[in-house]
């Protein structure tokens, strides 16, 4: 044992355990997960509940000028709320208070929630719902994009734009003077469903104390508790938020959580009864939040070598009814939208507006996958309009260290782009590929019109594309500060550690991950270490699970927790702490002479990053992750069907705490984003979302999926704990762009808008074809 | 699940003869819904559409599962599942093409619980099977307390989601002439992904030139391109007795587009239906005649 | 109110008798009426699959069948799957090879996948027939590669298990191989602030 002296240091270890991170120890939730223990919110029952439904209006704007319940059906013992129920605030707490929890008198979007009835039989509470006729005297909807910029129904000011923001670097007009050649597109994109395989659901209590408490399926537990107390008008120790497992949230448990979970505790509060609000897919497709559809204009200018001289973006964006989210979703989208390119002269302009649709929030990636699917697309038609190749293209622009970003942002550290995308090139064979497939194609077009045709009849062609995207880990600009994330570690009882934290495990391996940091610093295995559930009577307010921030600001913030108590144990026990077993017995002693231990770390912003909310300059992020990828896709000339082949990938993501989670962030997400660019779309009919069923959203099956050909790169950042970046949502970025790319590659046909259905294909490819 | 399913009565026969005699019974006094593998009426009970308030349950009916040969036809019981019609050897054997229809409905699942009398019976313009029946001239065996009735498949339907079945009738079997010697039969489904997914076109092609060289056997179904699936008279007539070529088959799809009547709906759009349509039948060709390609 | 059935079946091996009325859906008799609640409703249209039990030994959409329907059957639920308190070698695959995140699909998942390589008889399933067999169970999360590694190494570890002679022991737990690159040292200029702590030997 090494004797210390009086001064106040920490003793050196002797022993290595073994590492933690960066190893793909088994996750910690997959054994309740494999054998069906694990409970998410409707596998629980509570003595005595009531099950929740929810009356909503049929259509997208208008006055209610009557509610009827039908007098025929028998209302005993059906609860009934209304707006006048709510004790607080009618409001569902976010940026702005626009968004009511129940309409009052004015319907500004299909499907808005009116009513709330519960029963005990949830056949009965069903029953209900049908009996009651809502009677709206019908509005003129704004129902697009282009409506709402025509502005002729004015639903919000004077102009429909809920927000704004302008990002100006350089001189653009003599940026686009200089240029040799300018290329001009317009992208579309539609809205997109998160699609967690577990529906929303929520049960509320009311307490005896007069306090509320929340069980479910979420995200972000201390959104719901800020809402909560809000809408009833209650002390934040009076309400309690616990998160269950959850069955997948994208951002789709981001903020509509607040809205479900208000609904079930205001039934509860009613009727004094547990109250169980389940949606059915049906009801979750028809009025949950979307991805906000965007309609992007990008002009670039270049010198004839490629050379980016200037970019002008355009982003409008379409918020919904409500504001929620847009305005973050907005700042995101717009400050990637440039692309990780380096140009001295940009402008981008970037506006959100108001629709009488569904309100849109949080979907992975948060306006970036909208506006890097636009600058990608365009990429490959500047590539081809200059006559270079699209990896050539990039690779003159790509960020290197020191380049500056649109909001004169200095990129001081870990800056991959070029890595990433020489990695992928290299690996994906691109430049053999690209021939190879030009060749066949070529072949396969003069051997059909001489009458010779692939086995089965069918004529493919296949193509290659590739795009480079990038992310900015943590909450934009100020947020991180705004937030003052709180995370704590303690001792229980048995002198294991236990993680206090909010974020969610949803999924994505914050459980795990979690463990693994602590437990690096502490020396313990993994195994040692719990993580308590998120509830906000138990742990502290450590932020959202959103913005690819889990594991890099409070996975950040625990692992200093973990520095600090381990030199807590180390100087009570004036030695080195040994391992596990070691760890134990120290933290018992410790409880027994000392009491209890709990240590806390809030975020303090690094001294470096300035950003200016009011001007919207300077460090927008404290660093971004990058990521290229190639798609290698076979399109089907008599049908439209694009099937993909291959997608091969490099993503820069700072440190792999866990590999395998790691990869498969990136696998999940990159199938996300190919559902974006080919399949899913949401699909209207009178302001109403006509595909609600799941049958006709089609998201990718296993047979839809292709090979993933990953590569994690580490480049570390010196402000993420162990050189992590964040990884969430960087995956979901890139797909698209490249698909589109790869399509016009096989077909020689370019589709400004995604999802590049079967229909649009085929109708930009007969565009092409000699009429006969 | 949005329909009230306590409240839903179920009727179980002990037999065929059983059943037939509760659903002549229950005629004019809310018609008794048959009930096989239930993949789409639980579908249509979900969003909240009751058919009816009791069903019978056709599932335990013996007399209805089966594949069995008699006479040179193959006869399925009604209650064969897709999964049966997929792996069964004759099938695969003799009507390749039934095969593959059965191996694109839904997915595993599905296939475990969908059966082929189901599939007709529920009629939908997009049903995978119906193309396939139809140029094989399947015939439906249906029964009633009356009796037996054969009811040829080109006879069934007579308008959308409209069969030409008495309400007391019960598709007993659906029986298979032998398929025609030396045909090519061929049969596409173009959904809405690679698997489990609804069709926007579906086509089954049987094809056969004579020894001249021409075409002397043309038996063209598509679905999901009219409120009923059908056979392509008008793109028969047009390829029976044609020299195959580049223009015999531009001159068949010229006829097909007169034979179908898509629409705008969930899935897709009428112009992609009228395109696919006309490259499928294409493609068809070419797969049982290359000389169709060329000029 | 209409009448009630009662319905004798076996699930996970275990007989059960439970009244239920008769077009309640195996799915919320399994749920309910079992106390099972492993298996999860994720779309009630028979879409996504998490509804998957074996019927009989085939996978169905529970959502989709009647009580009516399931008198006399062989029902097989995810909490059937492990012989006593340890993982069956199939689900140790997914808690090791990345092929669970959420978990909701799991269930169904595995039961499918389960009747697949009961059907595969001890031959190790192509990639295509993996994935055609799960074509019915939708996952959001993974990208379903990591699911089909899962499942293949699961067959294969089978198949060895059954050629090794009882003696010998099973192979220690997998490590999964996943590309990390480090950036080299030029490019990852860091700041003068440590990232990684103190030197760690081996490393």
């Amino acid at each position: 044992m090494t004797r210390t002296s009086t001064r106040r240091t920490r003793p050196k270890t002797t022993l290595r355990p073994e590492p933690a991170v960066g190893v793909s120890v088994p996750k910690r939730d997959g054994e309740e997960k494999v054998t069906g223990r694990a409970l998410y919110v409707d596998d629980l029952k509570v003595p005595g509940m009531l099950h929740g439904r929810t009356v909503r209006s049929t259509v997208a704007r208008g006055i209610i000028r009557r509610i009827e319940f039908d007098p025929a059906f028998d209302w005993n013992g059906v609860v009934i709320a209304d707006h006048k129920d709510i004790p607080g605030e009618n409001c569902v707490a976010h940026i702005l208070e626009d968004q009511p929890l129940l309409a009052v008198n004015e319907i500004r979007h299909a499907d808005e929630p009116i009513l709330l009835l519960a029963h005990a039989d949830p056949e009965r509470a069903e029953a209900a719902r049908r009996a009651v006729r809502v009677e709206v005297e019908s509005l003129d909807a704004v129902l697009s994009i282009e409506d709402a910029l025509a502005a002729r129904v004015k639903i919000h000011g004077e102009d429909n734009v809920f927000k704004e923001y302008n990002i100006a670097r350089g001189d653009l007009a003599a940026g686009f003077a200089a240029a040799d050649v300018v290329v001009e597109g317009v992208y579309r994109c539609g809205h997109q469903e998160q699609l967690y395989i577990e529906n929303n659901g929520m049960i509320g209590e009311r307490t005896a104390e007069g306090g509320i408490v929340v069980r479910g399926s979420m995200q972000c537990p201390y959104f719901v508790h800020h809402a909560l107390q809000r809408t009833f008008g209650l002390p934040p120790e009076k309400v309690r938020v616990i998160q269950t497992v959850t069955g997948g949230g994208f951002g789709g448990k981001e903020d509509y959580p607040s809205v479900i979970a208000g609904h079930a505790a205001l039934l509860a509060w009613k009727s004094g009864r547990p109250v169980k609000l389940v949606y059915d897919r049906l009801e979750d497709i028809a009025s949950t939040t979307k991805r906000h559809p965007a309609l992007i204009r990008v002009r670039t200018g270049h010198r004839r070598d490629g050379t980016l001289v200037a970019t002008d973006v355009d982003v409008v964006m379409d918020g919904g009814a409500y504001v929620t989210l847009s305005p973050v979703v907005l700042s995101r989208g717009a400050l990637h939208a440039a692309g990780p390119y380096r140009c001295p002269n940009v402008r981008i302009r970037a506006r959100c507006v108001a629709t009488n649709t569904p309100p849109n929030g949080a979907f992975r990636g948060f306006g970036v996958p909208q506006t890097v699917y636009a600058m990608e697309s365009h990429m490959d038609r500047a590539a081809a309009e200059l006559g270079l190749d699209p990896f050539a293209l990039r690779r003159r622009n790509a960020y290197v260290l020191g380049d500056v970003t649109p909001t004169g942002q200095v990129l001081r550290e870990s800056v991959s782009a070029v890595e990433v995308l020489d990695r992928t090139v290299l690996r994906a064979g691109w430049a053999g590929k690209r021939r190879r497939y030009e060749r066949e194609n070529a072949a396969a077009e003069r051997a059909e019109r001489a009458g010779r045709f692939a086995p089965g009849g069918r004529r493919l062609r296949r193509g290659i594309g590739l795009a480079l995207g990038w992310h900015g880990a943590g909450f934009t600009g100020s947020g991180e500060v705004r937030l003052a994330s709180l995370a704590a570690l303690e001792l229980t009882p048995e002198g294991r550690p236990r993680v206090l934290a909010a974020n969610a495990e949803i999924g994505q391996g914050a459980i795990t991950v979690f463990t693994q940091m602590v437990a690096e610093r502490l020396g313990v295995p993994p195994a040692l270490v719990l993580v308590q559930t998120p509830d906000t009577g138990l742990v502290p307010n450590s932020g959202p699970t959103v913005a690819s921030r889990t594991t890099m600001v409070v996975g950040g913030l625990l692992e200093q927790c973990a520095r600090g108590m381990r030199e807590r144990l180390e100087l009570f026990a004036e030695r080195a702490i040994d391992g596990g077993a070691d760890f134990r017995r120290v933290a018992r002693r410790f409880l027994s002479k000392r009491g209890p231990l709990r240590v806390e770390r809030r975020y303090q912003k690094p001294p470096h990053i300035v950003w200016d909310e009011d001007t919207y300059q300077g460090d927008a992020y404290p660093c971004f992750s990058y990521a290229a990828i190639t798609v290698e896709v076979e399109a089907d000339l008599d049908t439209g069907v694009v099937r993909v082949l291959r997608v091969t990938t490099a993503q820069d993501i700072g440190k792999a705490i866990h590999p395998l989670l790691c990869a498969g962030q990136i696998e999940g997400g990159t199938l996300q984003g190919l559902g974006y660019a080919l399949l899913e779309e949401v699909r209207w009919k009178d302001g109403r979302i006509w595909n609600h069923q799941l049958t006709n959203y089609i998201i990718p099956t296993a047979v839809d999926a292709p090979p993933f050909d990953v590569m994690i790169v580490e480049n570390p950042y010196s402000g993420g704990p162990f050189g992590a970046k964040g990884v969430g949502e960087l995956p979901m970025d890139i797909p698209a762009g490249a698909v589109v790319a790869a399509i016009a590659h096989a077909t020689g046909a370019r589709v400004d808008g995604i999802p590049v259905t079967p229909e649009r294909l085929l109708l930009a490819l007969s565009g092409r074809e000699e009429t006969p | 699940m949005r329909a009230a399913l306590s409240t839903l009565d179920v009727a179980r026969p002990r037999d065929l003869g059983h059943a037939l005699e509760l659903l002549h019974a229950s005629l004019g006094d809310g018609r008794l819904v048959p009930l096989a593998g239930g993949t789409d009426l639980f579908v249509t009970l979900n969003s909240g559409v009751v058919p009816g308030r009791r069903f019978l349950d056709l599932w335990g009916l013996r007399e209805l599962r089966g594949v069995r040969e008699r006479g040179g036809r193959l006869v399925l019981g009604a209650l064969t599942t897709f999964s049966e019609i997929r792996e069964h050897a004759l099938v695969r054997r003799r009507y390749p093409a039934l095969a593959a229809a059965a191996a694109e409905v839904g997915a595993w699942q599905i296939q475990n619980r969908g059966t082929l009398g189901g599939n007709i019976a529920n009629a939908s313009p997009a049903g995978d099977s119906l193309p396939v029946l139809l140029v094989l001239e399947a015939v439906v065996h249906a029964r009633s307390v009356r009796g037996a009735r054969e009811v040829p498949f080109t006879a069934l339907f007579r308008g959308y989601r409209d069969l030409a079945l008495e309400p007391d009738e019960l598709i007993a079997a659906v029986s298979l002439p032998p398929a025609p010697a030396r045909a090519k039969q061929f049969f596409r489904k173009v959904g809405t992904r690679r698997a489990q997914s609804i069709s926007k076109v579906v086509l089954a092609g049987l094809l056969r030139l004579g020894r001249d060289g021409r075409v002397d056997l043309a038996r063209v179904a598509l679905g999901s391109v009219a409120p009923v699936t059908l056979r392509a008279g008008r793109t028969e007539h047009a390829l029976l007795g044609a020299r195959p070529s580049v223009a015999a088959a531009a001159a068949a799809r010229a006829a097909l587009l007169e034979d179908i009547a898509p629409i705008d709906d969930i899935r897709s759009d009428r112009e992609y239906r009228r395109r696919v349509s006309g490259n499928v039948l294409e493609q068809f060709l070419r797969v049982a005649e290359p000389r169709f390609a060329r000029r | 109110m209409s009448a009630v059935l009662t319905l004798d079946l076996k699930v996970n091996g275990r007989k059960r008798r439970v009244r239920v009325p008769p077009m309640k859906r195996l799915l919320d008799v399994l749920r309910e009426d079992c106390g099972l609640t492993g298996t999860k409703e994720g779309c009630g249209e028979g879409e996504c699959g998490a509804c998957t039990v074996l019927m009989d030994g085939v996978p169905v959409n529970s959502c989709l069948v009647p009580a009516s329907q399931a008198g006399g059957v062989r029902i097989v639920t995810v909490e059937g799957l492990a012989k006593g308190p340890a993982l069956s070698v199939l689900q140790r695959a997914f808690v090791e090879r990345g092929g669970t995140q959420c978990g909701i699909c799991t269930p169904g998942i595995l039961v499918t996948a389960h009747a697949l390589l009961q059907r595969a008889k001890g031959r190790v399933p192509g990639d295509a027939e993996v994935r055609e067999a799960l074509a019915g169970n939708l996952c959001r999360c993974t990208g379903y590669q990591m699911i089909v590694n899962a499942v293949r190494a699961a067959a294969r570890e089978t198949k060895a298990s059954a050629r090794r002679r009882p003696a010998r022991a099973a192979k220690p737990a997998a490590r999964v191989k996943v590309k990390v690159a480090r950036t080299k040292a030029k490019a990852a200029k860091t700041k003068a602030k440590a990232v990684g702590g103190r030197k760690r030997a081996g490393r």
